[in-house]
């Protein structure tokens, strides 16, 4: 429908990021030779973790930020800084609360310079089309997710772009107003009553993607690359329910579990205390292997099933799957996950027995936990300050995450008594409080 | 809404660094050069020729009319120094490495102290006018002001939420126009309550700099602070009771008629999800947005502003994209570095040479000796305010009726300008022929207490409602509901309070601890009766010396002290 296939809208070549370091030097690597393209006439999904540097790309693709390496070409030209034909909807929707709705649709053609009255014009259509008829004069605060993200939408059709960029538009809202508006873009989009050529979003949610898109890359975390491109060949409206919407999901969940074969990049020990950690609490864990355990699913479950019962984003659920692989609790099996004999025997224990063989894992197969316990043994006052693993953690990752890996040890290790945590005086020890 | 009061950058490390080395040495080397260029010789400045104060009652409305005109030319310069300096400190890294430090010392130094240069310098700029005189006065209530205002823009400006600068620059905004789309309106709910907290410390400086004598040079500008010293003078005490009401009322006129509307305004421009539980409401403001034809007024008004400010404008933005290759950048800023560090020890040097040409060693020593006094004097009487008001304070911010009815009063006191009453307080120590070194020090804490005391009440009030239930459950009572609950519970607040009013109270000790009555001077033992001596006599290379050394012992007590404690208390005790 929209005519013969030129070149690519969007294309990017070879795109490498890294995490700036407060310093103002480069740190590691968020990004790593990504490519990819988006052509006229199709809704693609950037597909990953959190952290996988989805949004990272995004913003490249926006020229909100430039890439250290590798080109953006958007309509034949690189793009050096933010272009004209290029729109983005947010996650937190980010509008301008001292703006009332119309104001906060104006605001990018009055800063174009666009004449009052067509932009007055203009806006009003936008806010026709995207049904907030009524709501000009509301402030966002008075509004509700839902309506805040229309206007959202709205701010970004008006100025006519040629893509629309999105980053979670969605996963700020509640499961109906998410699918309320998910059908009315699409509707919208089917119709062609927007001016738009192509969609990027960024989701980790896999059923939405299946669900919008007629492409979905599937991006792996640390560093960022593509793992997979799937293509969707389902016909609007898709059904959840459908058997092929069931297959295509699985497939992704599948590929999203696999251990990623052991790639011989970066400094050389990056096997062992480069390895980020996520914050995960330890009852999450036991409840998981508890739920596993028990029936229907008997020791082996289905995740897309799993997440469905449990109420849980994939940004929660794989967290805690891969934390109980990590201690040998559990493994993913294509789209499956399976207690392993430990992870059965944990379940039986009583909570004494439970943290001690907690802790022995956590020895076992955590590096950073076998390291601060060698470090505090080594030193004759068995005391060692956070700021000495973290900056060895830095040198691996980025600040955020080695803060956020050093919280998940300290949680880890005191849930296992391993050691102790002073927060005050930030450091580590054996000694419990008096 | 404590929350948003400026403490000057409690990012940075605690410890003096040797930015504030330089900034110190830049402050007192401007303050030598205006003494050496305007002083000269020992001939006195001409005094402005104002017609001597009557105290007459039906004169009152008048000067109370002049005092508030004065805070608001002075409240208009600070605006504009907020949004230059502090713009031009968040938007250039190397420009922020020396501004915001000049900033921090501003801050904590003792604005009182710089009365006698501001009036040398004005009444040079223009000799034998009224104008100087009132430049000076102008002068001193911006500096009281104009600080914490610009800090608190700064610090909005370097927050502003990331996905609205993304939404920005996406739309491809301007300098121009994202400074006053987002990044003024961002910075508006802060700026404003900072300028209500300075406004409130306006008053007490406006009276102490009106009239002032400054060696031979005596300036008294028509206004409550002018009339309250000729009261003084006089030893009239219908005079001092008229002033008293004649400033209350004003107070209570500007914070009904413009602080409040402007605060219930401010609202909108918070960023957050959802509505606020509290709103704050102004009475004059609902009526101004009720009536229709005041609308309509200001609608093409507004309309132009907004044109105004959508004027597409580059200004250079925040350089966060991709910073200019490393090592030209690390050139520039070595070079930058060397500057700086000239200008810095090019300046210490002038001061130095400055002050020595005079004093000696012997001199710096009496001085600090003097500082120790006024600082155990200020540590001692903040302690026992402490003790007497936090407990107070606690009891009522835990009745949410009394809290309501006492916050406003504690608030009003705390913009009051005590200084009013301190020559009616030193005719009683000379009544009662009582020791100055221990009563002069009461006037110290005075007017500050009252910062602890709203700061406490709103921390109180803030109490979660289930943690209370908890106390209530367990029965915790008695000394561990104090040491457990209520202490920790306010601390956050408490400091916030204590800091504004140690920083208020060295401000005080200049005018508390040399105070005239009739014809008789009563002073204590202290740096402050040293600097106020010093300016009356106008022996300007002990000023110096005596703000310099002030200035260092309060920023060191500052970092070392109140910096840490506030921010554990920020770490640990924020509920």
């Amino acid at each position: 429908m929209f005519g013969p296939v030129a070149a690519p809208l969007l294309e990017v070549a070879h795109v490498s990021q890294s995490y700036p370091k407060s310093s103002g030097e480069a740190g590691p690597p968020v990004l790593e030779d990504v490519s990819m393209n988006l052509r006229e006439g199709e809704i693609v999904a950037l597909l990953g973790r959190s952290g996988c540097g989805k949004s990272t790309l995004l913003r490249l693709i926006a020229g909100l930020a430039l890439p250290k390496q590798g080109l953006v070409t958007f309509a034949g030209k690189p793009v050096i800084g933010p272009s004209e034909g290029v729109a983005m909807v947010f996650q937190s929707f980010a509008l301008f609360p001292w703006l009332s709705v119309l104001d906060n649709v104006e605001i990018g053609l009055r800063a174009q310079g666009t004449p009052v009255d067509e932009t007055r014009t203009r806006a009003l259509k936008a806010i026709d089309v995207i049904g907030l008829d009524g709501f000009e004069s509301a402030y966002p605060k008075e509004l509700s997710g839902g309506m805040r993200q229309r206007v959202g939408f709205a701010r970004a059709l008006v100025v006519q772009p040629k893509i629309l960029l999105m980053d979670e538009p969605f996963s700020a809202l509640d499961v109906l107003t998410a699918e309320t508006l998910r059908t009315d873009l699409l509707d919208l989009w089917a119709e062609g009553r927007m001016p738009i050529k192509a969609i990027l979003m960024v989701t980790h949610n896999i059923e939405e993607a299946v669900l919008m898109c007629d492409r979905v890359i599937v991006l792996a975390s640390n560093p960022g690359r593509i793992a997979a491109e799937i293509q969707i060949p389902l016909a609007h409206p898709r059904n959840r329910l459908d058997a092929d919407f069931r297959l295509l999901v699985d497939r992704i969940y599948a590929l999203m579990t696999q251990r990623p074969e052991p790639k011989p990049i970066g400094p050389a020990p990056a096997s062992s205390l480069g390895m980020a950690l996520p914050r995960v609490s330890t009852n999450s864990l036991a409840g998981m292997l508890e739920e596993i355990a028990a029936p229907p699913y008997n020791g082996r479950a289905d995740l897309p099933h799993l997440a469905d019962s449990l109420q849980l984003e994939i940004d929660d659920l794989f967290p805690v799957g891969e934390t109980l692989q990590l201690l040998r609790f559990a493994e993913f099996e294509d789209a499956d996950i399976k207690l392993t004999p430990t992870g059965r025997r944990f379940v039986d224990m009583d909570v004494d027995q439970r943290k001690k063989m907690f802790g022995d894992q956590v020895m076992a197969f955590v590096p950073l936990a076998s390291h601060i316990k060698r470090v505090l043994d080594e030193r004759p006052s068995h005391r060692a300050p956070a700021i000495r693993f973290r900056e060895e953690l830095e040198d691996y990752m980025s600040e955020d995450y080695a803060e956020r890996t050093l919280r998940a040890i300290i949680n880890l290790g005191r849930y296992g008594e391993l050691f102790a945590y002073d927060e005050n005086a930030q450091a580590f020890s054996y000694e419990n409080p008096e | 809404m404590s929350r948003l009061t400026a403490i000057a950058s409690l990012g940075r490390r605690a410890l003096p660094n040797h930015w504030d080395l330089v900034a110190l040495a830049a402050i007192l080397a401007a303050l030598v050069a205006i003494v050496q260029v305007f002083h000269g010789v020992a001939t006195p400045l001409p005094g402005a020729h104002v017609a001597a104060i009557s105290l007459k009652y039906k004169m009152l409305p008048l000067y109370a009319l002049r005092t508030t005109l004065r805070m608001f030319a002075a409240l208009a310069a600070s605006l504009i120094f907020t949004f230059t300096y502090a713009t031009l400190a968040a938007k250039s890294r190397r420009f922020a490495m020396v501004l915001i430090p000049i900033l921090d010392v501003l801050q904590s130094v003792p604005i009182l102290g710089f009365l006698s240069f501001t009036v040398t310098f004005f009444l040079g700029l223009f000799p034998g006018s009224v104008l100087g005189a009132e430049c000076a006065a102008i002068f001193v209530i911006f500096t009281s002001q104009a600080w914490n205002m610009a800090f608190s823009f700064y610090q909005s400006l370097r927050s502003v939420p990331r996905d609205l600068d993304e939404v920005s620059r996406g739309l491809r905004l301007t300098g121009w126009q994202k400074f006053w789309q987002l990044e003024a309106p961002f910075a508006v709910p802060g700026l404003i309550w900072n300028t209500m907290m300075s406004m409130s410390g306006g008053w007490f400086f406006i009276v102490a700099s009106e009239a002032i004598t400054v060696g031979d040079t005596t300036v008294a500008l028509p206004g409550v602070g002018s009339y309250i010293a000729e009261a003084n003078a006089q030893g009239r005490w219908d005079a001092i009771g008229a002033a008293v009401l004649a400033m209350g009322l004003v107070i209570l006129a500007y914070d009904q008629l413009l602080f409040r509307p402007i605060i219930a305004w401010a609202g909108k421009f918070r960023v957050e999800l959802s509505a606020s539980e509290t709103v704050e409401q102004s009475w004059v403001l609902n009526i101004l947005t009720r009536t229709y034809w005041i609308r309509m007024g200001f609608r093409p008004v507004f309309a132009g502003l907004r044109s105004i400010g959508l004027w597409r404008v580059a200004l250079p933005a925040l350089p966060r994209m991709n910073a200019p290759s490393a090592s030209s950048s690390r050139a520039l800023d070595g070079l930058w570095f060397l500057v700086v560090g000239l200008c810095a020890a090019w300046a210490t040097w002038m001061v130095v040479a400055y002050i020595g040409a005079e004093l000696g060693w012997g001199d710096v020593g009496e001085v600090l000796k003097l500082t120790i006094f006024t600082l155990l004097r200020v540590i001692i009487l903040m302690a026992l305010a402490s003790l007497v008001w936090v407990p107070v304070s606690v009891w009522i911010g835990l009745r949410p009726r009394v809290a309501q009815a006492v916050q406003p009063l504690a608030q009003f006191l705390a913009a009051f300008p005590v200084n009013l009453l301190f020559g009616a307080a030193v005719s009683l120590v000379l009544a009662f022929d009582l020791n100055p070194d221990i009563w002069l020090s009461l006037l110290i804490v005075f007017g500050t207490q009252w910062y602890i005391v709203f700061n406490v009440i709103a921390g109180a009030s803030a109490f979660p409602n289930d943690l209370r239930e908890v106390v209530a459950n367990f029965r915790i009572g008695g000394w561990n509901w104090w040491r457990r609950v209520a202490l920790p519970g306010v601390m956050p607040y408490y400091f916030t309070g204590a800091i504004t009013a140690t920083g208020g109270s060295w401000n005080a000790s200049i005018v508390a601890e040399y105070v005239k009555w009739k014809d008789q001077t009563v002073a204590a033992h202290g740096v402050g009766a040293y600097i106020a001596e010093a300016t009356a006599k106008g022996d300007f290379p002990r000023i110096v010396l005596g703000v310099a050394v002030m200035s260092i012992v309060v920023t060191i007590f500052n970092r070392l002290f109140w910096r840490k404690l506030y921010a554990y208390a920020e770490r640990r005790l924020r509920l």
